[in-house]
């Protein structure tokens, strides 16, 4: 039966965490079909990455290990995952949703035409009934994701085109060992059979990693903590639940005058206006200037000591206590929660 | 060097990112109507990019490709009044309901119609969020691509520097041209209008918008060529229909479902496990998190 691959992303002879979180997803699903998890490692330097993946339940991982694979380019990895698809024909392959996953993915499904959709919060196995040809498929890969700026989630299906494609976000799928002491096979890829040398016309002529600016307004969650959450340290508490989260941190002007926050995180009349799905406001009273920055978030939960607060006005959720107590539960009833 | 001929494929998409309280119904659905269709603004990233090549190096021209509505001609006018020197709409109801990878085919279709030395446009589109088609066209018309490009920094004669953000740094290509550049929304913010190109343009039309006009306009569409946006319909490309719309879509969608905003009534919480437990399934059910 068909395979599932993950393409691993590699950074310094290291797999990507967003691939391992791909490969603990990839493993339940082959279980749940009966079949293999084939893993793809493209890169440089290699030698023993396959002790990086087996642990995860990797029965197959495919080797290309080539100088001229590091760093990622777009071209020599697509031709090598179009031909090792053309010759393995999985029925399901998985990307992470990252500036590699999201550059490569797209040409890979142009190149097969099989369909591919980004940035899927959830997987699933089902079956699909096409009513007006009245044909129904089983086992296809439901590829959940949220459109229309998060207002509607969609369940994307491929019934005829293979590989069914998805890629999916850092953070989104949990990273779990399958068995520690799990063996599978390793496959050399022959890249100079698999690319062609007109492959090779992009050049990488600098390359670092830099801390990206914050960016308040693109971020779907926001955490914002205002004078009340009492300390710089005690900031560090929003961090760690906007970390979880997939969020940034914001703050009420207030804190930032206090020393506890950079101003570039000030939300309100005179710092950025903000529109996030879910606004956590911790410790802050709701004062005009602040609220019309982020009134028009489309939740608000308000966490305060103070249970007569403006800002409650605007949310859904009021909680009235010690926000040290109440963010480290939300962090672990997230984890306990969520996939 | 000799000008360069730029296309810049843009998008009208509806306003996704100020869908406030008012845009949803009662019943939880999203009001459409209550969401402008704007320019995606990732695409006026991309045209800011077009121009600045145009401002450096004489002779360059910048066209925009849209697919879509007659009502997409409003963006192909906007860029106009920007700085591009004009523009084509495909629009043919044998596009409706394409997944990105028919919409790729329709649009690298069109673009072997020009002769083009660089493809430039935005990431991806707010109402998708998917930056598919860039690198499907690129592929489509096989061209190499550079994505998530910030800055373009250099173009010579068959060769483009570009500096990309991804998402954990930076990175300097350089690529051959032609090719395919993606821009993020890191990059510079689109120039304003020009009130010169405004009074120029202001009465460019497409075919589908000439219906309701009288014949003093026809006269000035006679005597100003330049008003008319080239549009083009499934006749005026070379393809194969089965590729297109929904049969030429290998992804179906199965399932829509809303996400439901509640009422506006506050939960108010006790400080208890039980209730941020709670609180954190509901925001996991109703797609808020997670």
């Amino acid at each position: 039966m068909n395979s599932v691959f993950v393409y691993c992303e590699i950074e310094e002879g290291v797999v990507a965490d967003v691939s391992l979180e791909l490969l603990t997803k990839g493993r339940t699903l082959a279980t749940e079909l009966g079949v293999k998890l084939e893993a793809v490692v493209l890169g440089s330097n290699l030698k023993g990455v396959e002790k990086q993946v087996f642990p995860y339940g990797v029965d197959v991982v495919w080797v290309g290990d080539d100088k001229r694979l590091y760093p990622y380019t777009t071209l020599p990895h697509t031709s090598i995952l179009v031909n090792l698809f053309k010759q393995e024909k999985p029925q399901i392959a998985f990307m992470g949703a990252s500036s590699i996953g999201r550059d490569l993915g797209p040409r890979v499904s142009s190149a097969l035409h099989s369909g591919l959709t980004a940035d899927c919060t959830s997987l699933e196995i089902g079956d699909y009934e096409d009513k007006k040809n009245e044909k129904v498929y089983t086992n296809l890969l439901y590829q959940i994701r949220p459109a229309f700026g998060g207002n509607i989630v969609a369940t994307i299906v491929n019934p005829d085109c293979r590989p069914q494609m998805a890629t999916v976000r850092e953070g989104v799928m949990k990273k779990e060992i399958f068995n520690a002491s799990h063996q599978g096979e390793v496959k050399t890829i022959d890249v100079d059979k698999f690319t062609a040398p007109e492959d090779f016309v992009i050049h990488v002529i600098e390359r670092h990693m830099e801390k990206s600016k914050v960016n308040l307004k693109a971020a779907p969650i926001v955490v914002a903590g205002g004078y009340g959450v009492g300390s710089k340290e005690n900031f560090q508490l929003l961090h760690e639940l906007a970390a979880v989260l997939g969020g940034e941190v914001g703050a009420s002007r207030a804190a930032v005058d206090a020393g506890f926050c950079e101003h570039e995180r000030q939300i309100g009349q005179t710092g950025v206006t903000v529109r996030p799905k879910l606004y956590i406001a911790c410790g802050i009273s709701g004062q005009i200037q602040h609220t019309a920055g982020m009134e028009e978030s489309a939740m608000v939960i308000a966490i305060n000591t103070d249970h007569n607060a403006p800002i409650n006005k605007f949310a859904d959720y009021v909680i009235t206590g010690d926000l040290n107590v109440l963010i480290p539960k939300m962090i672990q009833y997230y984890k306990k929660n969520s996939k | 060097m000799k000008g360069l001929r730029i296309v810049v494929l843009a998008k009208q998409v509806p306003d996704t990112r100020n869908v406030g309280k008012d845009a949803m119904k009662a019943d939880g659905t999203v009001n459409r109507a209550a969401l402008p269709a704007i320019f995606n603004p990732e695409d006026l990233n991309a045209l800011e990019q077009a121009l600045r090549l145009k401002d450096k190096v004489e002779g360059t021209t910048v066209h925009i490709l849209t697919m879509g509505p007659g009502r997409a001609a409003e963006i192909i006018r906007e860029a106009m009044f920007r700085g591009a020197d004009g523009g084509y709409l495909l629009s043919d109801r044998a596009f409706a309901g394409s997944d990105t990878l028919a919409t790729s085919y329709a649009l690298a279709c069109a673009l072997r119609n020009l002769e083009t030395d660089l493809l430039i446009c935005g990431r991806q589109a707010i109402d998708g969020d998917t930056a598919q088609v860039g690198p499907q066209v690129a592929e489509k018309l096989g061209l190499p691509q550079v994505t998530y490009a910030e800055d373009i920094l250099d173009c010579t004669e068959g060769k483009i520097t570009i500096k990309r953000r991804l998402e954990r740094g930076i990175e300097v290509v350089e690529a051959p041209v032609p090719c395919v550049v993606t821009v993020n929304g890191s990059a510079a913010p689109c120039r304003p209008r020009n009130a010169r190109q405004v009074m120029k343009y202001k009465y460019a039309r497409a075919a589908q918008e000439l219906q309701d006009v009288n014949e003093d306009y026809m006269s000035l569409l006679n005597e100003r060529p330049y008003l008319k946006i080239t549009e083009w319909s499934v006749n005026d490309i070379r393809c194969e229909a089965h590729e297109l719309g929904l049969s030429g879509s290998p992804t179906k969608v199965k399932t829509i479902e809303n996400v439901v905003f509640q009422a506006k009534e506050a939960k108010v919480l006790e400080p208890s496990d039980e209730a941020i437990d709670g609180m954190m399934k509901e925001l996991i059910l109703n797609h808020t998190i997670g």
